[in-house]
C-alpha cells in the first residue's frame, strides 16, 4: 500500500512538470494475491505488487493519454511527454468536455478490511484446504481460486481536484466434479471473513455429487430455476449490452428511443448501486467524481443508464460517476449491479414447477443480437430435472439462446436471499435467484 | 541485466528453492481508436517489472513487482519461497511434487523480423490512414458508426533460470481494422475488414497496416452493413456450408487450439476455462477430423502472432503436428505436463514442446497456443462454391460460444450468402451455426488455398485472467450437413 501522502505527492509532481492546458493524473496501486487449486491441491500460487500512473492532458481540444510504472523524476516526465505528444499529433476534437472541476459530494462509505489487505499464503492455504479435504472425502476433485488483494486508487488535476479510495476485494470460487458430474460455488466480499470457504465447498460438493449419471433430455422451451450464479450473467449482459450512456448514444441499446417504456418484466427492478457498504463499495469514479446510485430498470420501465462527462457531454445530460480509465472505447459501464430481491424463499422457487429444470449457472456465454439482447452459451455444474416441484435427477448441459431481456418479461418468482459475485471483467452483481417460463433451449452436449 | 537475475536465482537458490526462474519484461503498447470522423483515443502505455517462479518442497509460488532494486528482488523472491512453502501445504495424495524432466539451458536471442518499426511512425500518419478509411465508410448513407483502430506493442524481455538458461527476445505486434455498424428500428449489423474483433494482427512492423487496404475495403464493409440491415434473415435447417478463412481461424482456435492444452486436460483450468474431450486415451486414436484435415502447432511461422524465439520456461519455439490427415496426434504442452503425459503415455514425447507463456511479467507462464494452423487444401474458392449444389457461403465472426471441454459450439457470423447451383446468391443476415467437434471437423471435405495467418489478440485464460495472443493460418474450407439456426 502507498498511502494517499504519497499518491498525492506524485500527483502533485506530475502536475507541476506537466506544461499542458489540463493534467489529469490516476494513480492505481495494487497488492494482489491469489491461490489457486486443482485436482484437490494448490498449483498455481501468484503474488503482484504494481503501482500505475496515467497521465491525461488536454492541449486545447485535443487529448493525449499515457501511461507508466516508473516514478523516477524521469520517468514521470517521460509519461507527460509522451501524453503531450500525442495530444499534438490529433486534430480538435470538439466535443472533448473537459476536466472536471472538484466536486465533493462523496459519500463515505468504508471499502478496506486490513485483515483482507494482510492475509497470509499460509491463511489462504488453509482456507483451500476446508474445501480440498472434504472433496477428497467424497471422492470429489475440486479446483478453484482464493483471492486476497488490496487497491488504492487516486485522481488529481490540474483544477484543483484530488480523490483518494483504498479498498480490499475477497473472491472465491469452486468447481467441484464427481465422476460423471460437477458443482460450483462462488463468493465476493472486501472482507475475507465473510468468505466461509468449508460451506462454500460443501455446498458444490453436494452439486457434483446429485449430478452424477445425467440424463438426455431434448432443447426446447422449458420453464427454469436459475441459480443466482446464472441471474448474474444475465444481468451483467443488459448493463454491457444497454445500460449505458454509450450504447444508448451509438443507438445499439435496447434503451435507445424507449427511455420510460416498459422493456421487461414489471417485477424487474435493476440499479447500480457503488455505495453499499455491505457489497463491494466504490464511491468515486476515474475522473474523481462521486459515484451515484443509478436507477437503470424500475418495475420493468427503463429508466436510466450510466454516464461519464464524455458521453454524458455528448447527450447533453450530466455524469453519474461511471468513468472508467480514459480512453475508454467501451462506455461508462454499470459495474455493482443489483436486482432487487423478490419474497419466494429460494428453496420454494421449484415448488412451482410441473416440469422444468434447475440451473446452476451459464457458461461461456456471448451476445448474438445486441439490441434484441440475444445471448448464447450453456448451463453448466449442475442441471437438473424437476417435475411435481421435486428435482428428480440431474441432465446434460443444453444450450440456451435466448434474448434475456424477453426471458427477465416472463420471471413468475424471485428469492428472496441474494448473492454478492464478482463479474469475469470486473465489477460485481448482487442478484437473487428466479424461475422464469419457457426458456429457450436450442442445443445439447454431450456431459 | 544478468545482475539482477542472477540475484533473483542465487536468492531463490539460498532459500531452499531446488528450481527456480525470472523474468524481466519491459512492454509498450500504442493504441489508437477512431470513430464517427472523430479521434476516439490515443494512449501509449509502458509496463515493467519481473516475475519469479520457484520450486520448493514440489510446489510452485509466484511473485512479481514494477520495482527492480535489488532490495525488491530479494523481498520478491523470499515472498514466492513463502508462497512456495504454503502451496505445498495442501497436496493431494495422489499427486507426486513437480517434475520437470531433462535441464533446458538455452542461451540466445530473437527479434521479430520486421521492416519499419511501428513506433516510429508517425501519430498523424497513422491517423490520417484511420480517418481515411473512416471517410469512405461514412460516406455510405445509413451507417450509424464506422470505426478504426490501430494497436501495436514491443516487449523486450529476458528469462534466466537456476538451470542455466538466459534469453532475450524483442518482440514486436502490428494490429488494424475497420467495421461499420448500421442501426434502425431495432435492427444492428455490422461488417469488418479484414477480421472482426480489432481487425488483423501480426509479429512484425508498419508495412503489414499499410498492405492490408483499410481505405480499399472501407466503402464495401459500409454497404455490406447497411444492405443487411434490410435484408432476410438466414433460414434455419441442415446445409452444407462453406466459412471463409477468418471464420475457419477461430473454429480452429476454440474447438482445436483450447482441446489441446495439456494443462486443461490435467483438470488444472477446471474452475475457469474448463477441461477437455481430447483425454489421453485418445491420444492416436481418435479421428478427430476428415483426412484433409492437417493441423500444426507452430511457434516459428513467419509473423504469426504466436510467434517467438523461446517459450516462457526457455524452451525454444518448435513445431508440432496436432491433427494429421485427420488423427489427433499432438497436444500442446509445458516441461511439468509433458512429463505427466509421458508417465500416462510412453509413446508420448516427455519433453516440452513450448507453449508455456506469460501475458506478461506479473502472471505466470500457462500453456498457451502459439500459431495453430490448418494446413491449405488445393481448391480455389471460387470452384469451391461452383461444386456446392445447395448451401451457405459463410463470412466473418460476430459471435462464439462453446462448451467447457470444447464439444458443443455456436457461432454467429456477419453475412452469409445463399448458394444455389453452385451460385452466390441473396445475402442474407444473422446466420448462425452450431455443431459438436469431431462431428463438425470430421465433415470437412474441401479445403482451399486461400491460407492467411490470422492474428487473435483476445484470447483468455488464467486465474488471475490472462489474454494471450495466438495465431491461426487456416483457408476457406467446407463441411457438409451443418446445424443452421434460423427461421
Amino acid at each position: 500500500m502507498q498511502g494517499i501522502e504519497q499518491l498525492r505527492d506524485i500527483s502533485r509532481q506530475v502536475l507541476a512538470l506537466s506544461p499542458a492546458d489540463e493534467t489529469e493524473v490516476v494513480l492505481v496501486s495494487t497488492d494482489e494475491h491469489l491461490t489457486r487449486f486443482a485436482n484437490n491441491e494448490i498449483h498455481q500460487n501468484v503474488a503482484e505488487t504494481n503501482l500505475e500512473v496515467r497521465v491525461r492532458v488536454a492541449l486545447g481540444n485535443s487529448v493525449g493519454v499515457a501511461t507508466g510504472n516508473g516514478f523516477e523524476a524521469r520517468d514521470l516526465q517521460a509519461v507527460i511527454d509522451t501524453a503531450i505528444r500525442l495530444a499534438q499529433s490529433q486534430p480538435d476534437n470538439e466535443e472533448w468536455p473537459g476536466l472536471p472541476e472538484p466536486d465533493n459530494r462523496f459519500t463515505d462509505v468504508p471499502g478496506f478490511e486490513p485483515g483482507t489487505a494482510s492475509t497470509s499464503p499460509r491463511v489462504r492455504a488453509e482456507a483451500v484446504e476446508r474445501v480440498t479435504r472434504p472433496a477428497h472425502e467424497s471422492g470429489c476433485v475440486a479446483s478453484g481460486a482464493l483471492s486476497t488483494s488490496a487497491f488504492e486508487l487516486s485522481v488529481a488535476n490540474s483544477k484543483d481536484l484530488f480523490v483518494y479510495y483504498p479498498w480490499t476485494q475477497a473472491d472465491f470460487v469452486t468447481v467441484v466434479m464427481s465422476d460423471s458430474g460437477s458443482g460450483y460455488s462462488a463468493a465476493s466480499h472486501k472482507d475475507i471473513n465473510h468468505i466461509d470457504t468449508h460451506s462454500l465447498g460443501e455446498e458444490a460438493i453436494r452439486t457434483a455429487v446429485m449430478s452424477q449419471n445425467p440424463i438426455d433430455v431434448d432443447p426446447g422451451e422449458w420453464d427454469v430455476v436459475l441459480d443466482a450464479y446464472a441471474v448474474a450473467d444475465m444481468v451483467r449482459f443488459l448493463g454491457i449490452l444497454g445500460l449505458n450512456g454509450a450504447a444508448l448514444v451509438e443507438q445499439r441499446s435496447f434503451a435507445t428511443g424507449h427511455m420510460g417504456e416498459t422493456v421487461t418484466g414489471e417485477n424487474v427492478t435493476l440499479v447500480d448501486d457503488a455505495l453499499d457498504a455491505d457489497t463491494l463499495p466504490m464511491p468515486i469514479d476515474y475522473e474523481g467524481l462521486p459515484r451515484q446510485k443509478v436507477t437503470l430498470i424500475e418495475e420493468g420501465v427503463v429508466k436510466g443508464v450510466t454516464w461519464d462527462r464524455y458521453w454524458a457531454s455528448r447527450a447533453g445530460t450530466q455524469s453519474t460517476g461511471h468513468a472508467l480509465p480514459a480512453p475508454n472505447p467501451w462506455g461508462p459501464m454499470p459495474d455493482r449491479l443489483q436486482m432487487a430481491a423478490g419474497d419466494t424463499p429460494r428453496a420454494d422457487l421449484i415448488k412451482g414447477m410441473k416440469r422444468g429444470l434447475f440451473v446452476t449457472r451459464f457458461n461461456y456465454t456471448r451476445a448474438v443480437h445486441p439490441v434484441k439482447t440475444i445471448v448464447t452459451g450453456l448451463t453448466r455444474d449442475g442441471t437438473f430435472l424437476v417435475e411435481d416441484g421435486e428435482i428428480v435427477g440431474p441432465v446434460k448441459n443444453l444450450r440456451f439462446t435466448e434474448s434475456y431481456l424477453d426471458a427477465f418479461s416472463r420471471i413468475e418468482a424471485i428469492s428472496q436471499e441474494r448473492r454478492l459475485l464478482l463479474s469475469s471483467y470486473s465489477g460485481s452483481s448482487l442478484v437473487p435467484s428466479v424461475r422464469i417460463r419457457g426458456f429457450t433451449f436450442t442445443g445439447k452436449t454431450q456431459f | 541485466m544478468r545482475d539482477y537475475t542472477n540475484r533473483a536465482l542465487d536468492t531463490a537458490g539460498t532459500l531452499g528453492a531446488t528450481y527456480a526462474d525470472v523474468r524481466v519484461s519491459e512492454k509498450r503498447t500504442q493504441s489508437i481508436v477512431v470513430k464517427n470522423g472523430r479521434v476516439e483515443g490515443v494512449e501509449e502505455a509502458d509496463s515493467a517489472g519481473f516475475g519469479v517462479r520457484v520450486l520448493v518442497e514440489g510446489s510452485w509460488g509466484f511473485a512479481s513487482s514494477y520495482l527492480r532494486s535489488f532490495e525488491e528482488i530479494d523481498r520478491v523472491v523470499e515472498q514466492a519461497v513463502r508462497i512456495a512453502r504454503a502451496s505445498a501445504t495442501v497436496r493431494s495424495p495422489k499427486v507426486e511434487g513437480v517434475r520437470l524432466g531433462s535441464p533446458v539451458t538455452s542461451v540466445g536471442t530473437y527479434n521479430t523480423p520486421y521492416e519499419t518499426d511501428p513506433f516510429t511512425v508517425p501519430i498523424t500518419q497513422k491517423i490520417d490512414l484511420l480517418l481515411a478509411a473512416d471517410g469512405e465508410m461514412r460516406a455510405v448513407q445509413g451507417v450509424t458508426i464506422s470505426n478504426g483502430s490501430m494497436h501495436f506493442q514491443r516487449e523486450h524481455k529476458f528469462f534466466a533460470s537456476s538451470e542455466g538458461s538466459f534469453v532475450e527476445q524483442l518482440l514486436v505486434e502490428s494490429g488494424a481494422g475497420i467495421s461499420a455498424n448500421a442501426a434502425a428500428q431495432g435492427e444492428f449489423q455490422r461488417r469488418s475488414y479484414p477480421n472482426s474483433f480489432g481487425g488483423q494482427f501480426v509479429t512484425g512492423g508498419y508495412e503489414h497496416v499499410l498492405g492490408m487496404g483499410l481505405t480499399e475495403n472501407a466503402g464495401r464493409v459500409a454497404s455490406e452493413a447497411v444492405a443487411l440491415l434490410s435484408g432476410p434473415a438466414c433460414s434455419g435447417g441442415t446445409f452444407d456450408i462453406i466459412i471463409s478463412g477468418p471464420q475457419v481461424a477461430l473454429q480452429v482456435h476454440e474447438s482445436c487450439g483450447h482441446p489441446i492444452e495439456l494443462d486443461r486436460v490435467f483438470g488444472t483450468e477446471a474452475a475457469y476455462a474448463g477441461t477437455s474431450f481430447l483425454t489421453p486415451d485418445k491420444l492416436y486414436n481418435l479421428q478427430y477430423g476428415s483426412e484433409i484435415v492437417n493441423i500444426v502447432a507452430d511457434a516459428t511461422s513467419p509473423n504469426g502472432l504466436g510467434t517467438f524465439g523461446y517459450d516462457d520456461e526457455g524452451v525454444p519455439a518448435q513445431r508440432t503436428d496436432i491433427i494429421k490427415d485427420g488423427r489427433f496426434v499432438g497436444y500442446i504442452t509445458s516441461r511439468e505436463d509433458a512429463q505427466k503425459l509421458h508417465r500416462l503415455v510412453p509413446d508420448a514425447p516427455e519433453a516440452s514442446n513450448g507453449t508455456m507463456r506469460a501475458n506478461d511479467w506479473n502472471r505466470l507462464p500457462l500453456i498457451r497456443m502459439t500459431n495453430i494452423n490448418l494446413a491449405p487444401g488445393p481448391w480455389k474458392v471460387d470452384d469451391l462454391i461452383a461444386d456446392t449444389e445447395n448451401g451457405l457461403y459463410l463470412d466473418m465472426n460476430r459471435s462464439w460460444s462453446i462448451d467447457d471441454k470444447r464439444l458443443n459450439f455456436q457461432f454467429g457470423c456477419e453475412v452469409g450468402y445463399e448458394i444455389k447451383d453452385g451460385k452466390l446468391g441473396q445475402m442474407v443476415k444473422d446466420p448462425i451455426y452450431t455443431g459438436i467437434t469431431p462431428e463438425f471437423w470430421n465433415s470437412c471435405d474441401a479445403i482451399c488455398d486461400d491460407w492467411t495467418l490470422w492474428g487473435l489478440p483476445n484470447c483468455g485464460k488464467g486465474q488471475p485472467s490472462q489474454l494471450s495472443h495466438v495465431g491461426h493460418g487456416a483457408s476457406t474450407a467446407r463441411f457438409r450437413n451443418v446445424r443452421i439456426l434460423g427461421k
